[in-house]
């Protein structure tokens, strides 16, 4: 059984009755749980790799793809990352981290009204580009960047 | 009188050699230096000031604090320790038994019963000890969250901070008791010493201060204390850890390369008295994030 | 076992706003402890959100999500009353399963 995971993770194109499925409420935690973490796409060290991975190969840039993130990130250990969707029938959202270990850092599907936008809290390594993908149902990706600087400390606050 | 009082204070805190002591680890000279604080004109607030600004709201809106008070919630209410009892039956934190609701803005306060100027912090631990029956001692070993355990005493202190969100700081200065701890925690601020002849107010004591990127509040002046009060207990980016504001008056300790004060000992209430106190009539919005 | 999730859900308009706070370290295995050991990778992995019944948002994570991570969705077709439940499950295979009711 398929998982709509896969439309993103494993780039496998939207399929109707995927999408019945999921607004049928048919996939149980427990089943979608149970599946695989995509290996492949958390532990290429670069970009580029995990954008292959995730079937993003080639993307085109959105202005209707918006990511809000600090300019200066107060600490690099929790930079607050808002991302949301504007495109018509986006059903799945990425986030990487260019500069870090392993840059894809969460992949999130929506469906059943969830709207395509997410707020996260990422660690960033040092001063970095960060990047959204979002793909739409037709099995197109748009990709939105921007570069967050990480700051050296001072005590405790 | 007082002067001889705090001389002793500071020595008592020199003697005990706590758990940062010198002793440990690594020699002085690898440590981070205390980055000696830059001048800066007041008024000035830089872009980058800003930007942490205008993210604040936001991660102060979801701050993991919340979790922590959820435990300390359950805590206050279960029956724990060798006497089995609560301390939400049982302890006092200066409006009655089991009052939670804007205690933690009337600390610190002088209990009678303990015969002692008590920040917060301190009264729920000697609650645990005395009603509850736990050593002092196994309280005090590890006082502070590490990355790998958080101590039931600092969700306690973030869950009865909760319970005083947006509102005003009332320490009860008119008591002669906290005010000669007032007094005293002043003039610990203001007590020069260790290998780089710091005292609090080095860094802490005139405006437009600043190390790196952060600039430094001036505690004399209530808006400044209330900066050094607000967010305490506090959700720590660094290391993603709950401390508290006790953990904070020692943290001043270990960046001027002076013997940290003992945990829960008047030397900490005193410091928090004197803190608290200037910032009192100032809204307190409860547990925080901080850098 | 791992301490609880906050779930806050509340309707916003015709909009459910879904926010949750998780207790996870979240460690990269890439850190070391203060005894110069590395500590070993351990973060939540996988995520689900369902609504009313319905699975409405999973999700996958890795070693850059923050330590004790926050997430925020929203949701349409929601209303106050539907339950909110959300799972989480990790690299050493930890679970939790969290719910909370929509507020008005």
């Amino acid at each position: 059984m398929d998982t709509i995971r896969r439309q993103l993770l494993k780039g496998a194109g939207a399929t109707g009755a995927l999408a019945a499925a999921l607004a049928a409420g048919l996939l149980k935690p427990t089943q979608v749980l149970a599946n695989e973490w995509n290996r492949a796409a958390f532990e290429a060290k670069e970009s580029p790799a995990v954008l292959k991975a995730l079937g993003a190969g080639s993307s085109s840039d959105s202005k209707d793809l918006l990511l809000k993130a600090p300019d200066i990130a107060e600490n690099g250990a929790v930079v607050p990352v808002d991302v949301v969707s504007n495109i018509p029938n986006t059903i799945s959202i990425a986030i990487l981290v260019d500069k870090n270990p392993f840059p894809l850092s969460a992949a999130f599907d929506f469906a059943s009204g969830a709207m395509p936008e997410m707020s996260v809290r990422l660690k960033l390594g040092q001063t970095s580009v960060v990047k959204a993908v979002a793909k739409t149902a037709d099995g197109k990706y748009y990709t939105v960047q921007k570069e967050v600087k990480v700051t050296v400390g001072g005590c405790g606050g | 009188m007082r002067n001889a009082l705090t001389l002793a204070i500071v020595a008592a805190v020199a003697g005990s050699l706590p758990t940062m002591g010198w002793a440990q680890t690594k020699p002085v000279a690898a440590r981070k230096p205390a980055a000696a604080a830059v001048v800066q004109k007041a008024e000035e607030k830089d872009a980058a000031t800003l930007e942490f600004e205008k993210f604040r709201a936001e991660m102060e809106d979801s701050n993991p604090a919340e979790l922590f008070e959820a435990k300390g919630e359950e805590l206050w209410k279960t029956k724990r320790g060798p006497r089995n009892v609560s301390l939400a039956e049982s302890c006092d934190l200066g409006l009655g038994v089991g009052v939670v609701k804007g205690a933690y803005v009337q600390t610190p306060r002088y209990f009678r019963d303990a015969d002692a100027v008590m920040d917060a912090e301190r009264r729920i631990v000697w609650c645990m000890v005395e009603k509850q029956g736990d050593k002092f001692e196994d309280i005090a070993k590890r006082p502070f969250a590490t990355d790998t355990h958080t101590p039931d005493i600092t969700s306690l202190v973030t869950y009865v901070a909760s319970q005083s969100r947006n509102m005003k700081l009332a320490v009860p200065l008119d008591d002669p008791k906290v005010r000669e701890a007032y007094e005293i925690g002043k003039e610990m601020a203001a007590y020069r010493a260790g290998p780089y002849d710091f005292s609090c107010n080095t860094c802490h004591g005139a405006d437009g201060r600043r190390i790196r990127m952060q600039t430094l509040p001036n505690i004399s002046t209530p808006q400044g204390a209330l900066r050094g009060v607000q967010g305490w207990p506090g959700y720590r980016m660094t290391g993603g850890v709950m401390l508290t504001h006790q953990w904070r008056m020692g943290d001043c300790f270990r960046q001027q390369r002076f013997p940290e004060p003992k945990y829960a000992s008047d030397a900490v209430a005193y410091l928090l008295t004197y803190l608290i106190g200037t910032a009192n009539g100032l809204e307190y919005k409860g547990p925080g994030i901080k850098r | 076992m791992a301490d609880p999730m906050k779930i806050r859900a509340q309707m916003k308009g015709d909009v459910a706003e879904v926010r949750v706070l998780m207790a996870h370290a979240m460690e990269t295995g890439q850190r070391k402890d203060n005894a110069g050991n590395l500590v070993p990778a351990h973060f939540i992995q996988q995520i689900t959100v369902e609504v009313g019944g319905k699975l409405v948002i999973q999700g996958q994570t890795g070693t850059s999500v923050s330590r004790n991570p926050v997430f925020a969705f929203k949701v349409k077709g929601a209303k106050a009353g539907d339950k909110v439940v959300v799972n989480w499950v990790d690299n050493k295979g930890e679970k939790r399963t969290d719910e909370a009711a929509i507020t008005a």
